[in-house]
């Protein structure tokens, strides 16, 4: 049994798009989706709930929020402050983020498990200094329209004529860049030495470990 | 080999092979999961055809949604049943063990896996929820995941991961009567902030730590996350193993006990491990921390000013700025009188027995502040039962608590139990993000359970040692 074997895994050398700035650090993950879209049992149609309780009031009209301004609907580039999806583990967060059209979040940093489970679906989350992030939101907010290129491999952003260092996490870039973020076909490759670290370990027992297959 | 930190050693010995990434495969001891997190992950399996790899190796709970009123079936809500009927048909399709509801064993993850004697040191544990850090009180290593890692965990029992570095965090000391875990913890978090620990593990440490009994351990490892870092832990040592030896697991394989001590003993850190980073910090100076604003890390002594936010670093003068409005706290005011609406004792932070039975002894003889709603939600059915037989109901009821099952509750208002409009909640949880407690005007002030105890008798943020002296007075 080896269906893992099927599923292709895109190369995400570049990702290029508009952009939309989400300004402020500690951005949580409970913010970039309430616990209460939660409530589902498939990550389908959460992209409608991101960011939900500071996009809409309580009669659900929109409030003033970039992702709510018709100029930002088709970016695919968010670019963010520090520490930015902190909190819960809930993978619902990066999962609503992309269903909304985000394909890269760049930023001062990333709370970790974000970034994993940002990785684990093939978002890059690249980093850089406070004030270059803060100049790219303004150029974004000025440049709507305006394409950011996300170069993974170089570590580069390119955006109005302008090439920028950027910094992409070392097992991240490889990652994306060979395709290899979605793991599960990979480790599952190995089944036979992990029986063997199974079998090892003390506390394991003989019982919990399956049969090979 | 020396040098070691438990960090190193428990990942070497789970280390199965690198990854063409960079990152390690590392073999996975214990796999929680609950409602939540993992539904997507067995539809991600089906999806590709693939089985769970060691079934033996996962457990199951419920806690987010689960009703902590009527928890008779179907649940009310539709959603919450949903989500449960699917997590049964999961666990029973996989043969995964489910500590649900008639087991009498149900509770919130991070409370049911010690309890039960499955969280052992120089495990790997990983569960798809933030505060897995929490069973590293252990001496286990132990990470909080996302769904597609939870999907591969289910798939191959092995993760892919990166190290990290380790900040060793020396309290020393003896913590105050009213001062606790909790306020150990803020204390970290304020110091070093909530992105502090990103690329660390912490190791907590020192005399302050060891003197501690499991619960406060937990407490801590619980919110390292709060600091950034993704698991914390504690060196195994006898008050570990006492625990483990009183489990169900230890005390049916008594044998298993004896067989399994060198191994904890061989995987604490060694007296002369590196570290890449030493935090000390003077557990004597400590007074009961409080929060004053929306991110765990904007912490303050009772008896300290709010600060005001042109003193804070820059690059936090924004968030406080927008945390005061919030919250409407003033700087250079205490929290001390500041008003709440509900009290909510719970949480895989602080809703072990011990948090009940120092809460129980504030309470006892008085009555909940006619203007709170208090609530107490034991972390687990066991817990539950415990509390129950002790007394401890009778006292919280009598007071005008209302007691309740065991699940996450308004921790994360999954479940019926939320704020309503801007109410202010005095909370032994771990987080006071915005909307946190299911109201987006919602106000979360964390603390201890002693001190949210007195919060509830007083209607107000109360320093618990003045109540305390009134009693011995
Ligand atoms: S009690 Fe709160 S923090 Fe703990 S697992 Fe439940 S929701 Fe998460």
């Amino acid at each position: 049994m080896s269906g893992a074997d099927d599923v292709e895994i895109p190369e995400v050398e570049y990702v290029s798009g508009s952009g939309v700035p989400i300004r402020g650090n500690d951005i949580d993950t409970d913010q970039i989706i309430p616990a209460r879209f939660m409530k589902v049992v498939t990550f389908d149609g959460l992209g409608e709930f991101a960011f939900f309780d500071v996009r809409f009031d309580e009669n659900d009209d929109p409030k003033e929020h970039p992702m709510n301004e018709e100029r930002f609907m088709d970016s695919s580039v968010m670019v963010v402050n520090s520490n930015f999806g902190c909190g819960s583990s809930r993978e619902h967060a990066p999962q609503a983020l992309m269903r909304w059209g985000i394909d890269a979040v760049i930023g001062e940093s990333f709370a970790e498990i974000f970034a994993g489970n940002c990785l684990a679906l093939g978002i890059p989350t690249v980093t850089a200094d406070s004030e270059t992030i803060q100049e790219l939101q303004a150029w974004v907010d000025e440049n709507p329209d305006g394409e950011l290129e996300i170069d993974v491999e170089a570590e580069t952003v390119t955006y109005g004529g302008e090439t920028i260092d950027v910094t992409v996490d070392d097992a991240q870039r490889k990652a994306l860049v060979e395709g290899v973020w979605d793991t599960t076909a990979l480790m599952k490759s190995n089944a036979g030495e992990v029986r063997k670290k199974a079998q090892e370990l003390p506390y394991v027992e003989e019982r919990q470990i399956p049969d090979a297959e | 080999m020396s040098e070691r930190t438990l960090y190193d050693k428990v990942w070497e010995n789970h280390k199965v092979t690198e990854l063409p990434t960079g990152q390690d495969q590392l073999f996975i001891g214990l796999h929680l999961i609950h409602e939540v997190t993992s539904p997507q992950a067995f539809g991600m399996l089906e999806e590709r055809d693939l089985e769970v790899a060691y079934p033996e190796l996962t457990h199951a709970t419920v806690d987010h949604i689960i009703p902590t009123a009527d928890q008779s079936r179907p649940y009310e809500e539709d959603a919450a049943e949903e989500m449960m009927s699917e997590l049964e048909e999961n666990v029973r399709e996989a043969g995964i063990d489910f500590s649900d509801p008639d087991s009498g064993d149900q509770g919130i993850v991070h409370v049911v896996g010690p309890e039960q004697g499955i969280t052992q040191p120089g495990k790997t544990i990983v569960c798809g929820d933030s505060h897995t850090s929490t069973h590293g009180a252990f001496g286990a290593l132990a990470f909080g995941i996302g769904t597609s890692q939870i999907r591969d965990v289910l798939a191959t029992g092995t993760l892919a991961f990166e190290k990290q570095k380790v900040r060793k965090i020396e309290v020393n000391g003896e913590l105050g009567d009213g001062v606790e875990a909790k306020d150990v913890i803020l204390e970290i978090i304020r110091r070093l902030g909530t992105e502090g620990g990103v690329g660390y593990v912490y190791e907590y440490a020192g005399s302050a730590i060891e003197s501690l009994g499991m619960e406060g351990r937990m407490s801590i490892c619980n919110m390292s996350i709060e600091g950034g870092a993704r698991a914390g832990y504690v060196n195994p040592d006898e008050t570990t193993y006492e625990w483990l030896e009183e489990t169900d697991y230890f005390q049916a394989n008594p044998e298993t006990f004896d067989e399994l001590k060198p191994y904890w003993e061989s995987i604490r850190s060694d007296d002369d491990a590196e570290y890449d980073d030493v935090v000390t910090i003077d557990a004597d100076e400590l007074e009961p921390v409080v929060t004053w604003g929306t991110t765990p890390g904007q912490g303050v002594g009772i008896t300290e000013p709010i600060p005001a936010p042109e003193d804070l670093p820059e690059d936090k003068q924004d968030t406080a700025r927008r945390a005061q409005e919030h919250m409407r706290v003033e700087p250079g005011e205490t929290m001390d009188g500041y008003e709440v609406d509900v009290t909510f004792l719970g949480s895989c932070t602080n809703a072990r027995l011990p948090d009940l039975r120092r809460a129980a002894e504030i309470v006892e003889g008085r009555e909940v502040h006619d203007d709170v709603r208090a609530l107490v939600v034991p972390g687990s059915q066991r817990v539950q039962r415990a509390a129950e037989e002790e007394g401890l109901k009778d006292v919280f009821e009598e007071a005008g608590f209302e007691w309740r099952n065991a699940g996450c509750s308004m921790c994360l208002g999954m479940n019926e139990d939320q704020l309503e409009g801007d109410e202010a909640c005095a909370s032994s949880s771990n987080r006071n993000f915005v909307g946190r407690q299911g109201s987006k005007d919602g106000r979360t002030v964390l603390m201890n359970p002693q001190m949210v105890a007195a919060a509830a008798l007083e209607g107000e943020v109360t320093d618990v040692r003045d109540l305390k002296e009134v009693t011995t007075a």
